[in-house]
Parts: C-alpha cells; sequence; structure tokens
C-alpha cells in the first residue's frame, strides 16, 4: 500500500513534498495543483502527418482510419467510446433495446447545428442511416442488412428497427466507426457519390472544415457554436499528406508536424523516436485499433486441405523471435481473431502453435509428405499483401522458416491492388501474409474471415476454399444473441473452434503507434483518441 | 504564320504517336491484375461486395475493356479528360492543381542545370587535364552516380534538421495565408532543396556533354581563324565557339524535358511536393486509369510542345538548319 502512494506520488512529480502529503486527501490537492500548472491553453495550430490521403472525406461511406482522423473532427458519430472503452453518447444521449433486440431508440441531442446553421434531427439520422450507412459505407452494409426502418417519432428520438434480433453492445461498439452521421438537407436528392460534402465535409463537431488542397492539406478551424460549451482549445488542425516515411519524421523533428499516427511513420523511426525526449512514441489511445499478421491457406490445395500440414506451418515459424527482431518487439504473438484488448469478447486462452520445429516435422511425416530430393516436400507459393512495412519482412521470414522443415516457398511480389485480386478473387496463392484489423465487435469485420459463404472477390473474406458448419452456425448465432455473456461465450467457443482449424493463422497481435510531440496535452485519453473528435486537445505556445 | 503552320503540322504528326501510347497504356493497365475497386478497398480497409459492386458500376468498371476503351477515346475526341475516379473531380481540374508545381520544379532545375552544366563545362574544357578540369569531373561522375533520394534526404538532415535554414518538405507554409512577395519567397524558400536535388543529377550529363562538345568546337579550323584574327580567348569563346557547342546541350535538354517530368516523382516524394510525378505514381498504385491517362496526354504535349521549342531554337543557333527546312 505504501509503496503503492510512493509510487503515485513519484508519478505525480511530487516525491519532493515529503511525508506532509501523505494523505489521500492531499494528494489529491497536490495532483490537482499540478493538473492547475498546465491549464489548457485557446489557440494554436496542430499539425498532423498522415501517410495516405483517402481523398473521400465522408466517414458516412468511407469506413476507415484514414478518413477518421481527418473527419471525426467535423462530423460526429451517434456513440463514441469513452475513457474506459465503454460507449458513450456523442450526437446520442441514451439508448434502449426492445427485450425482443429487433428495435433500438435513440434519444438524440438537443441543440445541436450544422456547421451551415440547420438544426440537427431524427430525420438527419434517419436518412444517414437508411441511405448511407445501409447502401454505401463499407461494413455498414453488413451491420445494418436488417434495418428495416427508422422511425422518428420526434425530432429527437431515432428509432433503428431490424427484422433480426440485434445485440446491443455489437450496435453501440460498431457505431463508434460505423455511425457518423451526415447533414440530410445536403445529401438528399443528389448522388450521393457524387456529392461536393464527400470532399468538403459539414457536420456538427467541434472543427469546421476550411480547405482540402489535393496531395497538400486539409484545414480545419474552431467551430464557435459547438455544443460542448468553451470547447475546443485548438484554433486550428492541419493535416499534412507526408507519403515519404523518411521525409515525414523530418518534418516532425523539424517541428513542422506534431503528431503522426496510426503507424504513418517507419518503424525504425519510432524506435529511434522512442528515445528522443521532445516526443511520446505509444500505442495508447489507439486501442480500439488492434490488428493481426495474418497466415492465409488456400486449402484447395490438396496439401493444404490437411489441417496438420496448416498446424506443422504454424508451429514452424518463430513468431516471438519475428516480433522481437524484425518489428522492433512492438506486437506479442496473438492468441486467436479477437485481440486481448478486447475485454468483452476476448477468452484469455493460451497462444494455440508454439514454436517446434521437431512437431512440425513430425506432422508433416504423419500427414504423408515425405521429404524428398534435396530435403524438399514440396512447394508452396506466398502472396504478401502489403498493408505495411512488416509484411514483405515476414513474408522472407516465413520463406526461411519454411525451408527448414522442407517446405519450399515462392514469394510473389505484387502491389496492394494485384495481390488483393489475385488472393480474393484469382484464388491464385497457396498462401498468403498481411494484416487482419479488429473493429471493437467480432461480427463487424473478423467473422467473415472464417464464415462460409462469401461472394467471391470480397477481399479479407474467407476465399480459402474452407468451411466449417460448427464456426458457421457459431458466428451466426453469436451475431443475433442479446445477452453479453451468452455472446461472450459463443465467442469463446468460435475462437477454440478456428484455432484448431486455422484457415487462418493470426501470429501476431498488434496495436498502432502515435508518434506526438510533448507540447501536445489533452491527447490520445481516450481508446480511440485517433479517431475521436479532439475537442480537448491542446498545444503549448 | 509559318511558325504556326509548323507547329500544326507537328501537332497532327504526333497525333498517330498520342494515340498509340493512350491505347497501349490503356491495354497495359488492362494486364496488371486488380483494379480502381480493389485499390479503394485496400485504403478504406476492406468492404462488403455489395459495396464494391456499388463502386465498380459507378465507375464504369462492370464494361468490357473494348467498350470502355471506346468510350475513353469518344471523349478524348471531345476534349473532356474524364472523371478521375481516386479523386471524384475532373481530371483536367486535378491535373491543373498540380501541374504548376511540377512546371515550376522542371524550369528552375532545367535552368540551373542548363546554366550550371554550360558554365562548368566550359571551364573544364578550356583547363583540360588540369586540376578545375578534374576536380569538375570528378564532381560530376559523383553527382551522376548519386542516386538523387539520397541527396534529397542528406539536404533534409544537413539544412532543415541539423541547421534549420530551410524547410524540410511541402510548398509552402501551411496556412501561414501569405500573399503576394512573402508567399514567392516562402516557395522559393521550399523549393531550394528539391530543385538543387534534381538539378544536379541532370548537371552532371550537361556538363559532360558541353565539355566533349566544347572540345570538339575548339579544335575546328573557324575557331583557328578566330585566333588568328587576335581575338582574346573569352572573345573566341562567348562569340565563336559557344554557338556551336550549344547544339548538342539543345539536343539533350529536349530529351530531358520529358524524363524530368517522370524522374521527379522521387524527389516529390521526398520533399512532400503535390506534382505530376507523384499523382502519375499514385494512379499507378491506384489503378486510376483516366488521371494516368490524362497525365501521359499532357505530359506528350508538354514534350511536343518542348521539341518544338528545340526546334525553333535550333534554327536560332545554326541558321543552316532552318534553311534547309
Amino acid at each position: 500500500m505504501i509503496i503503492d502512494r510512493r509510487e503515485a506520488l513519484k508519478r505525480a512529480g511530487l516525491l519532493a513534498l515529503g511525508t506532509a502529503a501523505w494523505t489521500p486527501a492531499a494528494l489529491t490537492r497536490a495532483v490537482l495543483a499540478q493538473g492547475a500548472a498546465q491549464a489548457p491553453r485557446r489557440g494554436g495550430v496542430l499539425t498532423v502527418q498522415l501517410n495516405g490521403e483517402q481523398r473521400v472525406l465522408n466517414p458516412a461511406i468511407r469506413a476507415s482510419t484514414g478518413v477518421y482522423v481527418i473527419t471525426s473532427k467535423i462530423v460526429e458519430p451517434l456513440v463514441d467510446l469513452d475513457q474506459d472503452g465503454k460507449p458513450a453518447g456523442v450526437l446520442a444521449t441514451s439508448w434502449e433495446a426492445a427485450p425482443d433486440g429487433k428495435t433500438v431508440t435513440f434519444r438524440l441531442r438537443q441543440g445541436v447545428t450544422w456547421h451551415d446553421g440547420k438544426p440537427f434531427t431524427s430525420a438527419d439520422v434517419q436518412y444517414t442511416a437508411m441511405e448511407l450507412w445501409k447502401k454505401y459505407l463499407n461494413y455498414g452494409t453488413q451491420l445494418q442488412l436488417y434495418l428495416e426502418a427508422v422511425d422518428t417519432p420526434d425530432p429527437h428520438t431515432a428509432v433503428f428497427r431490424y427484422s433480426r434480433p440485434m445485440p446491443l453492445n455489437l450496435l453501440l461498439r460498431a457505431l463508434c466507426d460505423l455511425g457518423y452521421v451526415a447533414p440530410r438537407h445536403v445529401f438528399e436528392g443528389t448522388n450521393v457519390l457524387e456529392n461536393p460534402a464527400n470532399t468538403a465535409p459539414i457536420g456538427t463537431g467541434p472543427f469546421k472544415f476550411v480547405s482540402y488542397e489535393r496531395g497538400q492539406h486539409v484545414i480545419a478551424e474552431r467551430n464557435p457554436s459547438y455544443w460542448r460549451e468553451g470547447f475546443p482549445y485548438l484554433d486550428r488542425i492541419v493535416w499534412r499528406f507526408i507519403i515519404d516515411k523518411a521525409a515525414a519524421s523530418a518534418a516532425l523533428e523539424t517541428g513542422q508536424v506534431q503528431l503522426s499516427t496510426y503507424n504513418a511513420l517507419a518503424l525504425a523511426d519510432l524506435d529511434r523516436l522512442k528515445s528522443d525526449p521532445r516526443f511520446t512514441v505509444s500505442s495508447k489511445g489507439l486501442e480500439a485499433n488492434a490488428f493481426n499478421n495474418t497466415l492465409e491457406f488456400n486449402t484447395r490445395r490438396k496439401e493444404l486441405a490437411d489441417v496438420r500440414v496448416r498446424r506443422a506451418i504454424a508451429h514452424a515459424i518463430d513468431v516471438p523471435f519475428f516480433i522481437e527482431n524484425f518489428i522492433y518487439g512492438l506486437g506479442k504473438p496473438a492468441t486467436g481473431p479477437i485481440p486481448s484488448s478486447s475485454t468483452a469478447f476476448y477468452p484469455n486462452n493460451p497462444a494455440p502453435y508454439a514454436f517446434d520445429p521437431k512437431k512440425a516435422a513430425a506432422l508433416l511425416d504423419e500427414a504423408g509428405f515425405k521429404r524428398g530430393a534435396g530435403g524438399t516436400r514440396f512447394s508452396l507459393k506466398l502472396v504478401p499483401i502489403m498493408n505495411g512495412e512488416d509484411v514483405p519482412l515476414l513474408a522472407t521470414f516465413i520463406q526461411q522458416s519454411l525451408q527448414a522443415v522442407g517446405i519450399k516457398v515462392d514469394i510473389v511480389n505484387l502491389d496492394t491492388a494485384g495481390a488483393l485480386s489475385t488472393v480474393y478473387r484469382d484464388w491464385n496463392f497457396d498462401l498468403a501474409t498481411g494484416w487482419h484489423q479488429y473493429r471493437g465487435d467480432p461480427a463487424v469485420s473478423t467473422t467473415v474471415w472464417y464464415r462460409s459463404g462469401s461472394p467471391k472477390g470480397a477481399p479479407w473474406t474467407n476465399q480459402y476454399g474452407w468451411q466449417s458448419d460448427l464456426v458457421d452456425r457459431l458466428t451466426d448465432e453469436a451475431a443475433s444473441e442479446l445477452d453479453p455473456e451468452k455472446r461472450k461465450a459463443l465467442y469463446a467457443q468460435w475462437v477454440k473452434a478456428v484455432n484448431d482449424e486455422i484457415p487462418v493463422w493470426m501470429m501476431t497481435e498488434r496495436t498502432f503507434l502515435s508518434a506526438t510531440s510533448k507540447r501536445v496535452h489533452g491527447d490520445h485519453n481516450t481508446p480511440r483518441w485517433g479517431s475521436g473528435d479532439w475537442h480537448d486537445a491542446w498545444i503549448e505556445a | 504564320m509559318t511558325i504556326l503552320l509548323l507547329a500544326l503540322r507537328r501537332l497532327a504528326a504526333s497525333l498517330p504517336t498520342l494515340l498509340v501510347i493512350l491505347a497501349g497504356l490503356f491495354l497495359l493497365l488492362q494486364l496488371a491484375p486488380g483494379d480502381t475497386v480493389d485499390a479503394l478497398m485496400a485504403q478504406m480497409g476492406g468492404g462488403d461486395p455489395a459495396t464494391a459492386e456499388e463502386l465498380r458500376r459507378y465507375y464504369g468498371l462492370d464494361l468490357p475493356a473494348a467498350a470502355q476503351l471506346a468510350r475513353y477515346l469518344w471523349r478524348l475526341v471531345q476534349l473532356d479528360l474524364g472523371q478521375s475516379a481516386i479523386y471524384g473531380k475532373p481530371v483536367a481540374t486535378v491535373i491543373a492543381e498540380r501541374l504548376p508545381v511540377t512546371l515550376l520544379l522542371m524550369g528552375a532545375s532545367l535552368t540551373l542545370a542548363f546554366a550550371g552544366g554550360t558554365l562548368l563545362g566550359i571551364l573544364a574544357a578550356r583547363r583540360i587535364g588540369q586540376w578545375p578540369d578534374t576536380l569538375i569531373s570528378t564532381l560530376g561522375l559523383m553527382f551522376y552516380a548519386t542516386p538523387s533520394f539520397w541527396f534529397g534526404l542528406m539536404g533534409i538532415v544537413l539544412f532543415a534538421i541539423r541547421l534549420g535554414w530551410l524547410p524540410a518538405g511541402g510548398f509552402e507554409e501551411v496556412g501561414a495565408g501569405y500573399m503576394g512577395l512573402t508567399r514567392m519567397l516562402d516557395i522559393a524558400r521550399h523549393l531550394v532543396l528539391p530543385t538543387l536535388t534534381l538539378a544536379l543529377v541532370f548537371l552532371a550529363t550537361y556538363l559532360r556533354i558541353m565539355r566533349a562538345s566544347m572540345l570538339e568546337v575548339m579544335s575546328l579550323d573557324y575557331v583557328r581563324t578566330a585566333r588568328a584574327k587576335g581575338l582574346g580567348e573569352t572573345g573566341v569563346i562567348v562569340r565563336h565557339a559557344l554557338r556551336n557547342a550549344l547544339l548538342p546541350m539543345v539536343t539533350l535538354v529536349g530529351l530531358q524535358a520529358g524524363t524530368m517530368l517522370g524522374g521527379s516523382v522521387v524527389v516529390e516524394s521526398v520533399f512532400a511536393l503535390p506534382g505530376l510525378g507523384r499523382l502519375a505514381y499514385e494512379s499507378v498504385v491506384q489503378r486510376d486509369l483516366n488521371t494516368l491517362l490524362g497525365i501521359v496526354f499532357v505530359s506528350a504535349l508538354l514534350v511536343i510542345t518542348v521539341n518544338f521549342v528545340v526546334d525553333l531554337v535550333y534554327g536560332r543557333l545554326d541558321p543552316r538548319i532552318a534553311a534547309g527546312r
């Protein structure tokens, strides 16, 4: 207990105060005093580096961290995650689900206006849900597949009616990403994909869109009539597109930009900046977006159709070695498709396949693939999908690891568009490796990797020629199970089933990283901060 | 009037080439695996098949390739470059936004490389075999052999990070709201490093050509005559030798104007400049056919124009060429 308190004091930087401060009340006062010394400053410009240009700036039709990092400051969702990772109302103030799970009622915030002065009402929610989320939004079309109608009994109530039970915790978690509301009066009666507001967004958020220079920058400025009174602190946010990673870290070091998030810098630079006192490099504030390095098996290949071969391959690769030596220790071995940060669903199981080349060789022998001439059992074609700089590294690591157990691997290098169509549309691969991104709830974008019946060509879905009745059944049951505890139990069974069969092996579990100048404050204070609204972020003069 | 006629004739002669290039590029991109929607899906971080289907229909990718090509060429005849898939704006607008940056960068570095190369080439030729020649030639070789992105990065490390004299990248101070002269100076400051980086490699070529050409011309009879008349060394070089020695240089400028457009991808990326090179690269990666074809079209026009100007300059430098036309 005493050690804890000393630890807390040290963290607050108050050890010098001595024993007089050793009461909880005094401690609180002292911490508050220190907080006051760091009183938020109004004004200033925050400049953010981005390494890719999304071009469409409408989060109601494009779900991607690259879109949110800009637009979530301008356009607001119904709900977002709070400090503890629980859904908290933004444009919605409260919600309730009917016992049968088929209707969810949202009470909406009153007195909110769009940046063009029109009031925000339930008609906007109704229109966005039915016309944008259900028709155009990637992952939204799937989530809202059974959404039949949104009723608007009054201007501040929106009632979502589903034809199948919709678990409230699934909907709320999904809506953090897939619940941004667009203004009905701007979009109604136009061609949605061609609407100019897709690149000049109009929202209700703390910042108003100013300009978007293609290939250069996006600028937004303070919204003086924001509904959270006294916010935001910043005058402006500037997002600069700096694609070259060396140039990006140069911009950070010269102070041209103060923040780089979602791994927009080279891992080597992030590792280097960690020890630079001017910056904080951390995954705090980005926990909601976990991702895995994957190894995907085309089970149409007769060797890979045998689960023993897939398990052997998993046993042959030393994942901790890869993490330590290739990606600067920025990750841990995954235990399945649900990351440990997703506490509502994480089954807390051990990593299923430990590094064991002897066992790998034994499994391959047992499956009937003995070493032939030159020690080779068979050869496989590996297609890396370039989600990040670590993917080609992992591809060569897989190649070398499998060489050791007698499997020859040929790497086929393609750019992203080429790799996606080769793997998911043409099925012209034996192994593929890329990233799986987890989005708050397994039903949003994770179970599709394993559920059968995905149409040919859909990227990041089960295109592996693999099917399991058990997995299909568990997927469907969990997606409409209303009781959170039962859902969690179903997903635990599901994780066990897919880990056993591994059509896709989740190798690593990682979170994104931000590099932030220490001049920036009020930052990374929610698990989804990179995609948050930044109303309470401020910058030292 | 004759010049206008000549220009028109040139343009007409290049039309078939242009058509072959555009059609060839179109077919080449059809061979590349994946299309715009795959690239878009990759950028979005995935999506369901319904979204992909909707987008394919929207971009007209559900039509057969021949129909797409015919549609494109028909639009081109009407001087319509089409809609950019990745920017959601007309291609003409997208290119017009980027063109000034590229032209400025290209013009500045070409001028610098040409002037510097000429000067250093003459200097080396005059002091052949002596230390200035050795020094200049060695430097030239180094510039030529070093990749330009390395120059750029080292420039950033030294002048932007260590010394803090110049900005690390970008075209101008974002959101500073400079106007008029201040803005011009700001842009100039931002362009110093990229211009130097781009110019150095070309400067090396120019100086070597100029040196060789100068040596050759200086050994010709008319130069001896000029010397015999009693002209000083400077007079001989500036008034007699230079004009003839410049001919191969002008040819080279014509050829390199085209390469510089493409060659600036690296420099534009390193310095985060919004130019045509990067746009072209992005449209390949994103499989944005309309934008890519538009850029090729504009670049081809630019090269045709530059070569036309080069032809005119030939005539000015050496009246015999004009007479034979």
